[in-house]
């Protein structure tokens, strides 16, 4: 049985997630009442603003962060990858002294680790690369290398927190290519990002704001659940709920929209119109 | 510039390490160097032992602050190996022996000065440990624990907190690493090089400088292990309050300094008033130095240094288990599946 098979069988209760978690510091509320499901062979997307709660929820995963109220539930340390905002490396070390140190400390040793350390190089064209150090890297080889050591022991939950942030397009096309081997050989991904394109190719996409949930489902699902409507105009009615996207201008409407007629066109116009449905509402 | 010169109050007002340091120090130097810059011993805690000791203990000037408590039929040398005073007036010989503890450099430069007068058929003196009052020999074993200090506090807590402003340190706490093993992972290396450095310091400082090395290199080892056990630890608790490498060096730096001048490793503990001298006695540093000194000048064992021995124990225990509790909550390691109580 795959690990995507054995991850399908599991009652919601056993599921790898944050089931209505709540993180405070001190005074301040980061996350509130997020449920959020990581599914083998599936990518899940947390998108939102800076502040939103993005990496809170995830560290709240990792279990780095403990929830104040609610439940964290993962596989356990060994079966954890997690790559960090900061990305996680180790400067003053060479790619082949990070990959070396991570593959001692989740116990991937001989054989295995030399065969998984040339994967994991070509994957990300590393290969020439492995005697430099970490911080001489650009950012690119810096994220994929973080990547890498967050891959290296083939875990069943990889973390990514905002992967491909600051990242060239050609290396978040590898980024995306070695998520979805990830994915094929049955991982469960969680990952933050800012990138709305990156979030409508996930199974299902979270998105926080002021650490609440937003909207959450799988991308199609969104689109279909935003409250109100958005049309594309020429001239705004209502500036307050109206922006500009490129040349064109778009207005939210809180009412359905005529029949035939979509929501939304795309994740972007989603997650602009339920945050002001969300401001609306608070009205 | 007005724009520039408002920012950097704004910006200051609000680094309270930096405000702190403004503030704080310049007081401290002053009350420091005011009060505790002496090096005139006005009272030295001198023994005298023998058959007239009644006799000669009341023609000893006032400087010689003299021990009631002693029973005149103590060995006057044991009491200058054992750190019990500074002065030992032994009188069953004829004239009397004035035994003077040279690694107590002041103490002794004074107590020759107050017996100068003397007549010289009235007392033999003898200076003991460091006959010519060399102030190397005083000093090097001093600054084998100013060296301990310099590593465990400002290297390691620099190597700490690197983990933490390279984002490492998120990476680390949700390895299958348990909170120990992160740990001593980080402390080893630097206790492994700060002991290299501890040998050496001690075989240059006797080498070059001629210090004698009277007692045993175990114990002095012992004595550094536990010491190097607090200043890591001290390292370590400054990491977990700092975000950068400049925060963990500007704390590192606040606590080295009252060690440098406090801990009797350049002015005289003596010689300070109560109010500052007490602060001399919760430093690590003023325990290494008694130690070292007694170790290495006097032969000293570790009968008549096991209640430093046990400050200094005290002192690991207490910093290095809060060092760890701090360093554990910043790794927070949760336990997987774990549910908040509500």
């Amino acid at each position: 049985m795959s690990r995507a098979d054995a991850g399908a069988q599991r009652g919601f209760e056993e599921q790898w997630g944050l089931h209505g978690v709540t993180v405070r510091y001190g005074d301040t509320v980061a996350i509130r009442d997020i449920d959020l499901r990581a599914v083998p062979g599936e990518v899940h997307a947390v998108v939102g603003g800076d502040g939103a709660g993005k990496t809170t929820a995830l560290r709240c995963l990792a279990g780095a962060v403990n929830p104040s109220e609610g439940e964290a539930r993962s596989p356990g340390r060994r079966s954890i990858g997690f790559m960090p905002t900061a990305a996680g490396v180790w400067g003053d070390l060479s790619v082949d002294e990070n990959i070396a140190f991570v593959g001692s400390a989740q116990s991937v040793t001989g054989k295995d680790f030399t065969q998984r350390r040339g994967e994991l190089l070509e994957a990300t064209g590393l290969t020439g690369a492995t005697k430099r150090l970490a911080k001489q890297l650009s950012g690119g080889m810096r994220q994929k290398l973080a990547f890498s050591l967050a891959m290296l022991h083939r875990p069943d939950l990889l973390i990514l927190d905002e992967p491909s942030t600051g990242v060239d397009p050609v290396s978040r096309i590898d980024l995306w290519r070695m998520i979805s081997i990830a994915t094929a050989e049955g991982a469960a991904v969680v990952m933050a990002t800012t990138y709305l394109d990156e979030a409508q190719r996930a199974s299902r996409v979270l998105a926080l704001d002021s650490g609440e949930t937003l909207i959450e489902g799988a991308p199609d699902e969104v689109l279909t659940r935003v409250p109100g409507h958005v049309t594309t105009v020429d001239t705004p009615t209502d500036r307050v709920t109206a922006w500009r996207r490129g040349r064109v201008w778009k207005q939210w409407s809180p009412d359905d929209p005529p029949a035939g007629q979509p929501r939304v066109e795309d994740l972007e116009d989603a997650m602009v119109a339920a945050g002001m449905a969300k401001e609306a509402a608070h009205v | 510039m007005k724009a520039m010169i408002l920012k950097e109050f704004r910006e200051l007002r609000r680094d309270k390490r930096t405000m702190a340091m403004l503030i704080a120090l310049p007081i401290l130097l002053l009350v420091i160097f005011g009060y505790a810059a002496n090096f005139t011993v006005d009272e030295i805690p001198t023994a005298v032992v023998g058959d007239n000791a009644e006799q000669v203990e009341g023609q000893l000037p006032d400087l010689f602050a003299v021990e009631d408590d002693i029973s005149s039929d103590e060995d006057a040398q044991d009491l200058l190996r054992d750190n019990v005073v500074d002065v030992a007036v032994d009188t069953s010989t004829q004239p009397a022996t004035v035994y003077i503890d040279g690694s107590s450099l002041f103490a002794a430069q004074s107590a020759q000065a107050g017996l100068a007068q003397a007549p010289d058929d009235l007392v033999d003196v003898e200076v003991l440990y460091n006959p010519d009052l060399t102030t190397a020999w005083v000093m090097v074993p001093a600054l084998i624990g100013l060296i301990l200090t310099f590593i465990g506090t400002i290297i390691t807590s620099i190597g700490l907190v690197k983990e933490r402003q390279n984002g490492t340190i998120e990476q680390l706490a949700v390895m299958p690493l348990k909170a120990s093993e992160v740990i001593m992972g980080k402390i080893v290396p630097y206790f492994i090089l700060a002991c290299f450095d501890m040998i050496i310091v001690t075989v240059l400082g006797v080498w070059l400088f001629d210090v004698p090395f009277v007692g045993s290199v175990w114990l002095l080892a012992l004595g550094g292990a536990i010491f190097l056990f607090v200043v890591l630890g001290l390292g370590v608790l400054i990491s977990t309050a700092s975000q950068t490498q400049a925060q963990a060096i500007q704390m590192a730096m606040m606590m080295l300094l009252p060690q440098i001048l406090l801990s009797g490793f350049i002015f005289p503990l003596e010689a300070m008033p109560a109010g500052i001298s007490w602060i001399g006695y919760i430093l690590p540093l003023t325990y290494w130095v008694e130690i070292s000194q007694g170790i290495m000048l006097r032969g000293a064992g570790f009968d008549s240094l096991s209640w430093a021995f046990g400050v200094l124990v005290l002192m690991a225990v207490v910093i290095f288990t809060a060092a760890v509790v701090r360093f554990r909550r910043d790794l927070a390691p949760s336990a997987h599946g774990k549910k908040a109580s509500k």
